[in-house]
């Protein structure tokens, strides 16, 4: 069996008094689309930033691509994220921040150009970030997430801020980059995006995973019609 | 190229453009420039950029750095999460601030003054050291600032809290010290003087400008232990240390604190 994507054994984090993850056992399978879902506050952004290096765990090991994290940077360089609202530094220009991280990363597998084609974001690049809509910047942090062909993608509401085109356009490269051999782990709200999109399913319950396996399999096991159904009678099941 | 060297070039990018700083540069350019003109230049002039230097330079920097850092949250967190170490974000993010904040002031205070040059005759030692002492106010102050938004989570919070600190340091401070004399002015004050001279960078600065000119000897008995102990090169040695330890202290423990945090 080849090894997991993002495993964790045991991990446990907590907020001054909050316990928001409770020892938490996860493999997430490579080359698949995982979702994470879960009500407000089950810990599904904290998950998401010890993964990046962004959090520290007080408990419990985290390894991504097979390799334990403890401190390390280098890792992140497979690595693509893209946060629920993107802030760039407000004076810089969409061009200036893509050559920054194109800097820190170096870029020696090429650069995936596609979103900014697709998102005609050409003619955004040499304004200055204050000067974009929301949108825009949104679409400036999808492009940069998808850049350096990353084969983990780590992917927090992603379309939030999208419009239905645009979110569309995203959702496909989503797909691209999983049948090209990525591993995308996607936290949404938005059920009827996951079922379009994922293969497995996450199931984040006040810092439990309460659920972890294919989609099909969670649908079938509720016996309901679809996920938003399947998910919210796990919620009820489980007192939420 | 060092990461830290790369953060600070991009934030170099984004601060020359920035409008705060600008206009702090300019108001140090008008003000430098109305205290020449009105003052004649020499002496006088440096000692009425004293106070400029004393109250501004903290100010600035250390609200600056503060709004700075709680506008940048979001940017931190998308750096840290590239394969950069946080002791390179830190230095980055340290260096990239304090070199405009420097860069600001040395064309504010500096421009004015070289060109005035020209036609007055300006003290050397008490101009190196006013550019100085600002300098090292600005690093100190900034490095404070970081401090400050590393340790209070909520904006508003943080930005009170700069505010009280340089209160404290550039305002209320002198007060505290005039009330100790007072309410103690029966006993032997001069070494507890000098340690609480020693406490604080902006009186510090202040000490060591005004003893380069004759006013020392109208400050009297607290003055000529002044002139005693910063007059000579131990003493002088001994405030440098000291101002030193200002920077270095609150970087030192910034950086624990940023190694740290949860983002």
């Amino acid at each position: 069996m080849t090894s997991p994507a993002v495993e964790a054994v045991g991990l446990s984090k907590r907020f001054g008094t909050r316990e928001v993850l409770k020892g938490i056992d996860l493999r997430i399978a490579p080359g698949r689309v995982t979702g994470l879902v879960g009500p407000n506050a089950a810990g599904k952004s904290t998950l998401i930033k010890i993964v990046l290096g962004l959090v520290r765990a007080d408990l419990g090991r985290l390894a991504v691509h097979g390799e334990t994290l403890n401190g390390k940077v280098d890792y992140r360089r497979a690595i693509g994220y893209m946060p629920q609202a993107a802030k760039f530094p407000e004076n810089l220009t969409g061009r200036e921040v893509l050559r920054m991280l194109q800097d820190l990363r170096g870029a020696d597998g090429g650069l995936d150009e596609e979103l900014i084609e697709q998102f005609r974001l050409e003619p955004e690049l040499d304004k200055p970030i204050r000067t974009l809509s929301g949108g825009t910047r949104q679409k400036l942090s999808a492009a940069t997430t998808f850049l350096f062909r990353p084969s983990l993608l780590i992917l927090d509401e992603p379309t939030a801020g999208l419009d239905p085109v645009a979110s569309g356009i995203f959702k496909d490269k989503v797909r691209r980059a999983r049948e090209a051999g990525a591993t995308v782990l996607l936290a949404s709200h938005t059920l009827s995006e996951l079922e379009e999109l994922a293969d497995d399913i996450v199931f984040l319950l006040e810092g439990r995973v309460r659920f972890h396996g294919p989609l099909a399999s969670l649908i079938e096991l509720t016996g309901l019609a679809n996920l938003e159904r399947a998910v919210a009678s796990l919620m009820r099941e489980n007192g939420a | 190229m060092s990461t830290a060297a790369k953060v600070v070039r991009f934030q170099l990018h984004d601060l020359v453009r920035n409008r705060w700083l600008l206009g702090y540069t300019i108001v140090l350019l008008g003000l430098t420039s109305a205290l020449l003109w009105l003052g004649g230049g020499g002496e006088r002039a440096i000692v009425s950029l004293l106070d400029v230097v004393l109250i501004l330079v903290p100010l600035a920097s250390v609200m600056f750095g503060t709004l700075y850092l709680y506008n940048a949250r979001e940017f931190i967190e998308l750096l840290l999460a590239q394969p950069v170490g946080r002791p390179a974000m830190f230095a980055g993010l340290y260096v990239g601030l304090t070199a405009p904040l420097v860069c600001g002031f040395g064309l504010g205070i500096g421009l004015p003054l070289l060109i005035s040059s020209v036609t007055v005759s300006i003290p050397v030692r008490a101009l190196i050291i006013l550019l100085a002492t600002g300098i090292l106010l600005t690093l100190i102050f900034t490095a404070v600032a970081f401090l400050l938004a590393l340790r209070f989570e909520d904006r508003a919070r943080g930005l009170g809290a700069a505010l009280a600190v340089w209160l404290a340091f550039a305002v209320l401070y002198d007060g505290l010290v005039l009330l100790v004399v007072l309410a103690f002015g029966d006993y032997p004050l001069e070494s507890p003087l000098l340690v609480l001279t020693l406490l604080n960078p902006v009186d510090l600065g202040r000490v060591l400008l005004l003893l380069q000119f004759d006013i020392a000897a109208l400050m009297g008995y607290t003055g000529a232990v002044f002139q005693r102990f910063f007059g000579d090169a131990l003493g002088m040695a001994t405030a440098t240390v000291a101002l030193l330890i200002w920077v270095v202290l609150p970087l030192t423990i910034g950086l624990r604190w940023f190694r740290r945090r949860d983002f």
